[in-house]
């Protein structure tokens, strides 16, 4: 994203050195540039533009789409009620152990999402190691649900927004929080005051990558919440059945994905650019 | 300088092969099998018993729902054989790629309702399949086991709204083992490979939807030759008899 700041210094050095391209770096880089893009341009090339706009208003389309704009979106929400004061104290308090929680906390972002699945299964699940009280209880099961899809989200999307936030909370100039303490502001009114306005923009950018990763989270969400239109078919579950019935359908369904995905970047651009 | 210090030993191993023809033309030769979620106990037996017969050979199995298959297959995955759990899937392989040898009807299968040990759900029919508040998965209708499900549920008049369509038979099969689904209709040979994970129960419309699994070699596979004795182990007494021990009954 910060490239675009740059445009004149990349002009100029192009210029005076075309002569001393180092090709041992150019050539991969335009490799690696092509394998990013390529695929996606095979999408839109491959796309059945003629009956596109008959297959987007289909009632599966909406369905799909309004529970993957409706769940990630509800998953950002619940990773911002409990993510950020997590990010505030893995920041900001000296707590034994704080390393291991937050090795702990960043697992979910490098295990495969399926294995996040299974282990919500194992513990949520009816039959599993809390769901069963629960289930016990209240005769309420939670795979199969809606609830699980938002679950299976925040799970995998949520240390992105931690990671982010507590990034943000180191980088902040803590004498400003100091002055206000000295002030005679309590810590939660600093906190809500001081230190998450000037974090904002790092809660904004974390925010968008957790939504963005929930939208697309495929893996725990199969597993978890199981799959059926309307209730747990998410998008990219619709894309990976229909690609088994009707590629076309599913050549659709990823049109749409992508174009909310690069929807959410020039979004973001301009919020980002706009910020020092 | 590296490569000729990896080359050396290599000159070695081949040189050595070159001495016992016998073993040489089947030194690291990978056979690829591609087969419907519901054979994986059955093939996988014989997979090893295929490894025995043949050193130096390995057999890949890609099991999935068929129809995940066929598609992989259609869009250019390289595999010799493939076996699938109903024809119109393997007809799909067949008019995409091209299958010689075959396809041949080799088992078939029926439909059962597994449920888990203690039936939580009380289930004894596929009436009651649809009562309010049991928990029913159902293969999604794209895969041969949710065509076979629509078949019966439509032939016995029974309107189920299950909590989630499953990507293949095998994923069913998973969700009454861990006690997450009160009931589902799988392969009478899943129930078996279950043991004692998942209880069987019989119903009479089962014989309104009878899988022929197809098996076939897929053109432009690299081992078509060892495709065809894989195939001709399947046909076997012995391979019948692995198929017949898991529930299947041959055609």
């Amino acid at each position: 994203m910060p490239v675009s700041s740059f445009p004149e210094r990349g002009r100029r050095s192009g210029r005076l050195s075309a002569g001393r391209v180092p090709w041992l770096l150019v050539l991969p880089a335009l490799l690696g540039l092509g394998f990013l893009v390529l695929p996606l341009a095979g999408l839109l090339v491959r796309a059945p533009w003629s009956a596109l706009g008959a297959r987007l208003l289909s009632a599966g389309v909406r369905d799909a789409l309004l529970l993957s704009l409706g769940t990630a979106t509800a998953a950002t929400a619940v990773s911002l009620l409990l993510g950020v004061p997590l990010a505030w104290l893995l920041a900001r308090t000296g707590f034994p152990g704080r390393r291991v929680v937050r090795a702990l906390v960043t697992v979910p972002l490098v295990l495969p999402p399926v294995v996040g699945g299974v282990a919500l299964l194992l513990v949520l699940g009816r039959n599993g190691v809390l769901g069963r009280y629960l289930y016990e209880w209240t005769g309420y099961s939670l795979p199969f649900t809606t609830a699980a899809v938002v679950v299976a989200q925040v799970f995998v999307a949520m240390p992105f927004l931690v990671i982010s936030v507590e990034g943000a909370l180191r980088g902040v100039d803590r004498r400003y929080e100091e002055a206000a303490a000295t002030l005679g502001a309590t810590r939660w009114t600093v906190f809500r005051r001081v230190t998450l306005p000037m974090v904002a923009p790092g809660v904004l950018a974390g925010a968008v990558l957790c939504w963005s990763r929930a939208l697309g989270e495929f893996g725990a969400t199969i597993m978890f919440a199981g799959n059926f239109p309307g209730r747990t078919q998410t998008m990219p579950l619709a894309v990976y059945l229909e690609m088994q019935r009707s590629p076309e359908a599913a050549i659709v369904l990823s049109l749409v994905l992508l174009a909310v995905s690069v929807l959410v970047l020039v979004l973001l651009r301009d919020r980002w650019t706009g910020t020092p | 300088m590296r490569l000729s210090r990896l080359a050396a030993p290599l000159c070695v191993a081949l040189a050595a092969c070159a001495c016992a023809p016998g073993t040489s033309e089947q030194d690291g030769r990978t056979l690829t099998v591609f087969a419907a979620a519901s054979l994986t106990e059955v093939f996988g037996g014989l997979g090893e018993r295929f490894e025995e017969e043949h050193p130096g050979v390995t057999v890949e199995f890609s099991f999935a729902g068929s129809s995940a298959l066929a598609e992989q297959l259609v869009r250019g995955a390289s595999a010799d054989v493939f076996a699938s759990a109903d024809t119109a899937t393997m007809d799909r392989v067949v008019d995409g790629v091209g299958v010689s040898l075959g396809p041949e009807v080799f088992a078939r299968n029926t439909l059962q309702i597994a449920v888990p040990p203690d039936n939580p759900a009380g289930v004894g029919s596929l009436d009651d399949l649809a009562a309010d508040g049991v928990a029913v998965v159902l293969c999604a209708e794209e895969v041969p086991c949710g065509a076979a499900s629509r078949t019966v549920l439509e032939a016995a008049g029974v309107a189920v709204e299950p909590v989630s369509w499953e990507e293949d038979v095998k994923a069913a099969l998973t969700r009454v083992r861990l006690g997450e689904a009160d009931a589902a209709l799988v392969y009478r040979t899943d129930v078996l490979s279950a043991g004692g994970g998942v209880l069987g129960v019989d119903f009479p419309e089962s014989g309104e939807a009878v899988n022929d699994y197809a098996i076939g070699v897929v053109d432009g596979g690299p081992e078509p030759g060892l495709a065809a004795e894989w195939i001709a182990l399947v046909a076997s007494p012995e391979g019948e008899k692995v198929l017949t021990d898991a529930g299947f009954v041959l055609p």
